[in-house]
């Protein structure tokens, strides 16, 4: 009897066997090429508050002040922390990669080419690399656009980008205290904006932009959006 | 044919729960339709008119996870479930381990999913692709799978047939693949293992869901259902055991060619396209075989609509395939990664072909598990054109879009002219949703009607089908 049509031989060898096998090959060894990266905990990572955070308190200072106190190392990682739950939450991964690939013309598009030591940090456990672009990639997102961009892109993307598909989030701002007020971010919306602020803050940022922001300016103003 | 089919729906001398399997396809029909409305939805978001704005439990990326999980685990997961209980007991002559925990699983499973989607739409998602099952649901599944395991190999162990057939050989590797798999998929990247290495992790997963879990228990159940609806046997054993081992061997091996030109080291790139160039070779042997199979009455096509299904989606199953070992290559990955293309890809193997197998399954035992004729196969022929149209157009609509949109990209276009060339594809991808959600609109009511309105043979009373 032909032994590969045996039910211990495919339980073992089929099922066991092989599975354990490819797992080896595609999952274990490169992490043994990874592994000696350094891991990058929150409180690392959060150690320096960037001047997108300090801007966040200055912009909205009441909605700041209320959800994270003072621009602290604390108070950043816990917007760092809440900013990655969200983008989790609302799958902004699903329409938004996190790598920048050495084809394709993408460093001339969004930055440096990503590199794995990058990644090795607590907010990519899960990683967040994503498989699909309906928006652009992230990663190197930091200081690309102003935070009221960010916040007003939010509210309503298509205020800001008219051919957007974005979804708005009108849960990640309070409701204006008073008549004539505008509505603030809430600790949602200010997390979001400095998760996203950070994302690509240790990579070297290209001088000017690249690409003006096809009808995102109104006529006659500067393109682009980098500081 | 109705006659022997309403004879053996009255006894049970086969083992068969039949009103078990009645209800793992109910529930799969429920979630079908429940997936089809959030994609359809979720469509609608990309022509700038969603349904629901401002909703945030209903938000367009809380709905896409519902979609995707709704379908493979819901509709995919549970109309095979139906379609095991049928199968198995039939090919060993033996009962589940235990009829108790038959139930068990199928109240535990639509449990699971009703706390999926509230997770979901709750915002409580996971952040894995084909996993967005909240993390603490994740357990529970797994009690879920190591029972189903349990309660399928013991029947497949009893039975005590040395040689098994073609069909147990694929339903024994999925049930020891898909717990590993998802314990992997689902803990790993989540806790040990971040950046690169879990992405390397999370492309088994992806990819081991719908090879080790989707396809192996999709070709067991057409290895059981064409031989049986063709009265005559699988053309050729030796091909089917090169199919089968095969499968085994490469598909296991692809998972990292869901994340190709990423920081993940390129060897276990090479590796993945190489081992997804080797399915393709596989894939083919198992075409061929079933293709044999019909030597001589094709015809049966024409007055079949069950075996229509079931060719309808090994058609598309090899047009996957080989658009698979195309697209993986590093040279093409370069335009139509993270564009649309990929999306087509995967409506084409989710839906067009194990939708369309499960289609067929369900096509040709709802009868007998009502115990009612058709009430009309005209519908049923509607169906079919219905969803075939619209999933063919669908799948050509996003390839296309994938195309226009990676080379704007690499082209360094603005963002935006990718997001006004695609509008018009998009809209015609809603279209086509819309095909196909009344194509199944017309299945539900043939599918109802036939329960309350056919002449029931007097062979078999309502009653007793229902008992």
């Amino acid at each position: 009897m032909n032994p590969l049509e045996r039910f211990a031989t495919i339980l073992l060898v089929a099922g066991l066997g092989f599975f354990v096998a490819a797992v080896a090959v595609e999952a274990w060894l490169p992490y043994q090429v990874l592994r000696g990266l350094p891991m990058q905990h929150l409180e690392e990572i959060a150690r320096d508050v960037p001047p997108e955070f300090d801007d966040l308190a200055a912009r909205y200072p009441e909605s700041f002040k209320k959800h994270f106190g003072s621009p602290t190392p604390e108070a950043y990682a816990r917007a760092l922390r809440l900013g990655v739950e969200t983008y989790r939450a609302e799958a902004c991964w699903h329409c938004h990669s996190q790598f920048v690939r050495p084809v394709s013309n993408e460093d001339r598009r969004f930055g440096a080419v990503s590199y794995a030591g990058e990644y090795q940090n607590e907010l990519q456990l899960p990683q967040l690399f994503g498989t699909r672009r309906v928006g652009p990639d992230l990663i190197r997102s930091a200081g690309k656009h102003s935070n009221d961009w960010h916040v007003a892109h939010l509210f309503e993307p298509r205020d800001v980008v008219p051919s957007s598909v974005m979804p708005s989030f009108p849960w990640f701002f309070d409701p204006p205290a008073g008549p004539g007020g505008v509505p603030q971010p809430n600790a949602r919306g200010l997390a979001i904006v400095a998760y996203v602020q950070w994302l690509g803050s240790w990579a070297e940022q290209p001088d000017a932009p690249l690409l003006p922001d096809l009808g995102a300016a109104p006529a006659g103003a500067a393109p682009g959006g980098a500081p | 044919m109705t006659q022997a089919h309403t004879a053996t729906a009255k006894t049970d001398f086969d083992h068969v729960m039949r009103s078990l399997v009645l209800a793992h396809f109910i529930a799969g029909l429920v979630a079908l339709m429940i997936g089809l409305l959030a994609g359809l939805a979720f469509a609608f978001q990309f022509l700038q008119r969603y349904w629901f704005p401002g909703i945030e439990w209903l938000s367009p990326g809380r709905v896409r996870m519902v979609h995707t999980n709704i379908l493979a685990y819901g509709f995919i997961a549970n109309a095979f479930l139906g379609g095991l209980h049928w199968a198995i007991p039939r090919i060993t002559g033996r009962p589940v381990l235990s009829r108790g925990l038959s139930w068990f699983i199928f109240w535990a499973w639509q449990g699971v999913l009703a706390a999926t989607g509230i997770g979901i739409l709750s915002g409580f998602a996971q952040a894995i692709e084909w996993g967005e099952t909240p993390i603490f649901i994740d357990p529970v599944v797994m009690v879920g799978l190591l029972a189903v395991a349990i309660n399928f190999l013991a029947p497949i162990v009893r039975s005590g047939r040395k040689p098994l057939y073609v069909a147990l050989w694929y339903f024994t590797a999925a049930l020891v693949w898909t717990p590993l798999n998802y314990v992997m998929g689902n803990y790993v990247p989540q806790f040990y293992l971040p950046g690169a290495s879990g992405a390397a992790v999370s492309g088994l997963f992806i990819h081991d869901l719908v090879g080790l879990f989707v396809t192996p228990l999709g070709w067991g159940l057409l290895y059981y259902f064409v031989p049986v609806i063709m009265k005559r046997p699988i053309w050729s054993h030796a091909v089917s055991l090169i199919g089968f081992w095969g499968l085994a061997f490469f598909y296991p091996l692809n998972g990292v060619h869901h994340y190709l030109w990423s920081p993940i080291p390129m060897f276990a790139q090479y590796g993945a396209v190489v081992a997804t160039v080797g399915v393709e070779v596989v894939v083919t042997t198992v075409f061929i075989n079933f293709l044999a199979t019909l030597r001589g009455q094709a015809g049966a096509l024409v007055h079949s609509i069950p075996l229509r299904w079931i060719y309808t989606g090994i058609i598309f199953y090899v047009l996957t395939c080989i658009q698979c070992a195309y697209q993986t290559l590093l040279t093409v990955q370069t335009i139509v990664h993270f564009s649309d293309w990929v999306v087509g890809h995967a409506h084409l193997v989710m839906f067009g072909v194990f939708g369309f197998w499960i289609f067929g399954i369900i096509t040709e035992l709802w009868p007998r598990l009502v115990g009612r004729p058709w009430y009309s196969v005209r519908l049923n022929r509607w169906h079919y054109w219905l969803t075939t149209a619209g999933t063919a157009f669908m799948v050509i609509d996003l390839v296309a879009a994938g195309l226009v949109q990676g080379y704007l990209w690499r082209d360094l276009a603005p963002w935006e002219a990718s997001l006004r060339a695609s509008a018009p594809f998009w809209t015609a991808r809603a279209l086509s949703g819309f095909v196909i959600l009344l194509g199944q609109v017309l299945f539900f009511v043939n599918l109802w009607l036939t329960a309350r309105r056919s002449p029931a043979p007097e062979v078999v009373s309502a009653a007793a089908v229902a008992a």
